[in-house]
């Protein structure tokens, strides 16, 4: 059974290899003046990594564009697991990757981001003539539970919303790894129009919001489904700036500062958030003066980090020292390969140009042997660049695992901090606990001394009995969260490592299985010249 | 039956019933060896003669040789064989030599192997004097010929002579630029615009090898750089899929060595030979350059001589006394016009065998350059498929495991 599978890819692989070197020959013979890379199909993310569309290159009848890398990945198919793709290239094989199963799991069947508009900034801003800036039409198709499509959905999206997007989740998804959102760029209007830059953005936007769809918990989150869903203006609140905020915490810092405890402290649910600058000044010196006891004291608070978290994230640090280097590395390789397969394209240019100015001064036998040898050498050449530029687009595909790992360990250090910043807010205020405790008890102990009690000071133990009983709320709130926290942590440590490995895995089959298929291939044409040029290496001998 | 005279050759069969062995010259330039100290160092080469031919000194001789000793060669044999292209040398170089890096002493080393073996083969140029001088004369010998260079033109019209075919060399007068003596042969025109264009398109050719070599040297230099990241992202891994980036890491650095191999091929076997096609094709413009001064010498000389004619015939019939001396002087110029025309003569027949043989010899010599190019590439191709073939097995492994784990 397998044997017949294989049988046929060798056959159909056969088939297209012979479509494709006459289709090529031709090209390369009749056109000289572009031996530009090859298109691949738009079907094929094009990501980064920007391919010029070649002019007249190889006639539409391309599937050959899309062949099969080899008979390599054939002749392993027994480990696959049957994916039922006799007859589908390989590389859509390998497009079953750990990656897709997880997008196919998701709640949206598709994203795109498309359609780039200009708009006019309607607003009474300072500036002088309105400024613009760019929306996107975002589609999307909800996967309703069936193979069927299901409604479709499209807004019109500005950058500053995927940022209010962004933001939102990091607020209330602590403890998560949030797929990083795409850069802000500061860079002023007129290159912000600029076409590459906008469709750079969209490719990243694109990218973002399909990964923010298979994440199992973010996929699933309200804030998305509204970010993908409503129409119109974005219902979510938005970003504020760090100006209002520090006007907030000026206003509130005096009735902090100045006692009123009760009044003063920070509602049991806003524990929940970490002291943002400017609004929870008070909050913020407290927990920083915690951090410095913590670090610098003989005392070690009551709660503190567990030993195995401790090394899963050692872990993860070392894996962001070593994935950078990676990353450099692959894009640098990916540019030497780049280089090679356009210098062997110019060869072949230049040896087309001179086969040209030969045969039209051809006055020699001999010389019409070499314009025929150096047509062989030539055509060979400018196949081999092409080659070389589709193994290449293959190759940042699959390497472009690194970076986005890469990416995600911001996505990770950020959960860390989460955690993090909350234990730092328990301990904070275990400590004003003990204190308040402390306070009562001398209170207490100084109030029953005098007869008859003393009034200020039994007024004094209720008010801090009731911050007591205040700061207890908010510690089991902060303790819960904390508890929450840990458990997101957990939970997307495990799911990373278990991503982590199916991802480098199929990075690393990727890479090897088109390397291996191209590489075959070029040796081919190569070999066919050697063939033909034999003789002189056998008169020489 | 065997003349006494002849020797067999070495490596030819020892039997007395051998009919004499066809006459051969094998040399080879070897050897290299850096001599003398700072600015004054140089290569020499050890030459070394295998021949049975009478003219030479025995079977075998070994002389040591250094570049200018070339030269000598060259510009001697390119003195006395006008019409004929001389082999080309590989280029002067005031700069590498003080570097001299090991792939320019090979470089070097195998232009001179090719560039004597040339002259060893041509009909001609084999059988000249200098040759055998070059080949067998001891280096005292070979250093004062060397610096006799300037000695050999005993006669000022010689003198002239070389300061004119140096201007001419030098101004380019090949090309037609306002000179009112040229040959206006259609075919020779053609061939004039062919050699030109030749160049042009070779030289292109040519930088574009070398860039080839260059960036198989950068992607060799990656593909190390990538390896070694691979092998520490493996041990931050760990367990089988860990070993993969390691197996991964080590192919690439394995590859790495295989591209710096096949960069150096390619630049010994590929663009040396484009190399060398250029400066043949130079070498080519400066026997241009010859058959137009020869062209010109035998106009001018040939006019002077009508002229001289008509005087005489004037002359004659004033029945002057200057009669028997401008007589003599006819003749004499007369001799010297023959000369002339058969020189230019000369030229045009060579030059019409030369073509058709450096045709040939460069067909011969690009089909083994492709050649070599193609076995390389191809060799390279099948290398890397190789390499990362050989870590599928680790791959698979690394996924079942998982699958079962």
């Amino acid at each position: 059974m397998m044997g017949l599978e294989a049988f046929l890819g060798f056959a159909s692989i056969r088939a297209r290899k012979e479509r494709e070197s006459l289709a090529r020959s031709d090209a390369a013979a009749s056109d000289c003046r572009t031996a530009i890379p090859s298109s691949l199909p738009s079907d094929v993310d094009p990501l980064l990594f920007p391919i010029p569309r070649g002019g007249d290159s190889p006639p539409p009848s391309s599937s050959s564009v899309l062949e099969p890398p080899s008979y390599a990945d054939v002749v392993f198919s027994p480990f696959e697991s049957s994916n039922g793709a006799s007859d589908q290239g390989p590389f859509l094989r390998l497009d079953a990757s750990p990656r897709s199963a997880r997008a196919v799991a998701s709640d949206y069947r598709r994203i795109a981001v498309s359609d780039p508009q200009t708009e006019v900034e309607a607003s009474n801003s300072l500036v002088p003539g309105g400024t613009t800036y760019v929306t996107y039409l975002i589609t999307t198709r909800v996967r309703p539970g069936s193979d069927d499509a299901g409604p479709e959905f499209s807004v019109r999206r500005r950058f500053r919303d995927v940022v209010t997007l962004a933001d939102r989740l990091s607020e209330a998804y602590r403890g998560f790894f949030i797929p990083p959102r795409p850069d802000k760029n500061l860079v002023d209007s007129q290159i912000m129009q600029k076409h590459e830059f906008v469709e750079h953005r969209r490719l990243a936007l694109e990218k973002y919001l399909r990964r923010l769809a298979e994440h199992p918990v973010i996929g699933k989150s309200d804030e998305l489904r509204v970010f993908l869903q409503e129409k119109g203006k974005l219902p979510l609140p938005t970003t504020t700036d760090v100006a209002s905020r520090m006007m907030d915490g000026a206003v509130r810092l005096p009735k902090q500062l100045f006692g009123e405890w009760a009044a003063a402290q920070v509602a049991s649910q806003d524990i929940v958030q970490p002291a943002k600058g400017g609004r929870d000044l008070l909050r913020i010196f407290k927990e920083l003066k915690q951090a410095v006891v913590n670090d610098w004291s003989g005392v070690k608070p009551s709660v503190v980090e567990d030993k195995e978290f401790l090394e899963r994230k050692e872990k993860m640090q070392d894996l962001e020292w070593q994935l950078t280097p990676a990353s450099q590395q692959a894009e640098a390789l990916i540019r030497s390969q780049q280089d090679v397969g356009e210098i062997m394209g110019g060869l072949g240019l230049t040896f087309i140009k001179l086969i040209k100015f030969e045969t039209e001064e051809s006055v020699y036998r001999s010389q019409r042997i070499r314009v025929a040898d150096t047509k062989n050498v030539a055509t060979a050449a400018v196949k081999a660049s092409r080659l070389y530029q589709e193994l290449n687009a293959h190759t940042v595909k699959h390497l472009d695992t690194l970076h986005e790992y890469l990416g995600l360990m911001v996505a990770v250090r950020s959960a860390f901090s989460d955690r993090t910043s909350t234990l730092l807010t328990v301990q904070t205020l275990m400590s004003d606990l003990t204190t308040l405790n402390t306070r009562v008890e001398k209170l207490e102990a100084a109030s029953s001394k005098i007869f008859g009690g003393d009034r200020s000071r039994l007024r004094k133990v209720d008010e801090l009995r009731e911050t007591i009983r205040v700061t207890e709320d908010a510690k089991s709130c902060a303790i819960r969260e904390y508890d929450r926290i840990k458990k997101n942590n957990r939970n997307e440590l495990d799911r990373l490592d278990r991503e982590k490995h199916d991802d480098f895995l199929s990075m690393l089959k990727g890479f090897v299985i088109n390397q291996v298929g191209y590489s075959e291939k070029i040796a081919s044409v190569w070999a066919t010249v050697a063939e033909e040029t034999s003789r002189y290496a056998r008169d020489n001998n | 039956m065997i003349s006494p005279e002849t020797s067999p050759p070495r490596s030819s069969s020892q039997s007395p019933r051998s009919p004499p062995a066809a006459p051969f010259l094998y040399i080879s330039v070897t050897d290299p060896v850096k001599l003398g100290n700072g600015v004054q160092a140089y290569i020499s080469y050890r030459v070394i003669t295998r021949t049975n031919l009478p003219e030479f000194q025995g079977p075998e001789k070994i002389v040591i040789r250094r570049y200018s000793d070339f030269v000598w060669l060259h510009d001697r044999l390119a003195e006395k064989y006008k019409g004929i292209f001389i082999p080309p040398l590989p280029e002067k170089s005031a700069v590498e030599k003080f570097r001299f890096s090991t792939e320019f002493i090979e470089m070097r080393r195998q232009a001179l192997d090719i560039f004597i073996n040339r002259i060893a083969s041509h009909p001609e140029l084999k059988q000249s004097e200098d040759l055998r001088t070059f080949l067998q004369e001891d280096e005292e010998t070979m250093e004062r010929a060397r610096s006799q260079e300037t000695g050999i033109f005993k006669k000022p019209a010689d003198l002239i002579q070389i300061f004119k075919d140096v201007q001419t060399k030098v101004s380019d007068v090949v090309l037609g630029k306002e000179k009112p003596v040229e040959e206006t042969d259609p075919e020779y025109e053609k061939l004039k615009h062919y050699i030109f264009g030749l160049e042009d398109h070779l030289a292109e050719t040519q930088k574009q090898a070398f860039r080839l070599v260059k960036r198989h040297r950068e992607l060799g230099q990656s593909l190390s750089d990538f390896g070694k990241a691979m092998k520490l992202l493996g041990a931050c891994e760990g367990n089988s899929l860990g070993k993969v980036f390691s197996e991964l890491g080590a192919k690439s650095e394995l590859l790495s060595i295989k591209l710096q191999k096949e960069a150096h091929n390619l630049l010994m076997n590929f663009e040396e030979p484009l190399k060398d096609y250029v400066r043949a094709v130079q070498s080519i413009k400066v026997t241009f350059a010859d058959r137009a001064n020869a062209f010109r010498q035998h106009c001018e000389l040939a006019e002077t001589t009508k002229l001289k004619e008509i005087n005489l015939d004037k002359l004659n019939l004033m029945r002057s006394d200057k009669v028997r001396e401008a007589e003599m002087e006819y003749r004499e110029l007369k001799a010297e016009s023959e000369q002339a025309t058969r020189r230019f003569e000369t030229i045009v027949r060579l030059m019409n065998e030369e073509i058709v043989r450096f045709q040939e010899q460069k067909t011969a010599d690009m089909g083994l350059a492709f050649h070599q190019f193609a076995k390389g590439q191809a060799k390279l191709a099948n290398d890397i498929a190789d390499a990362w073939r050989s870590v599928l097995p680790k791959i698979e492994a690394c996924s079942v495991s998982s699958h079962h784990g």
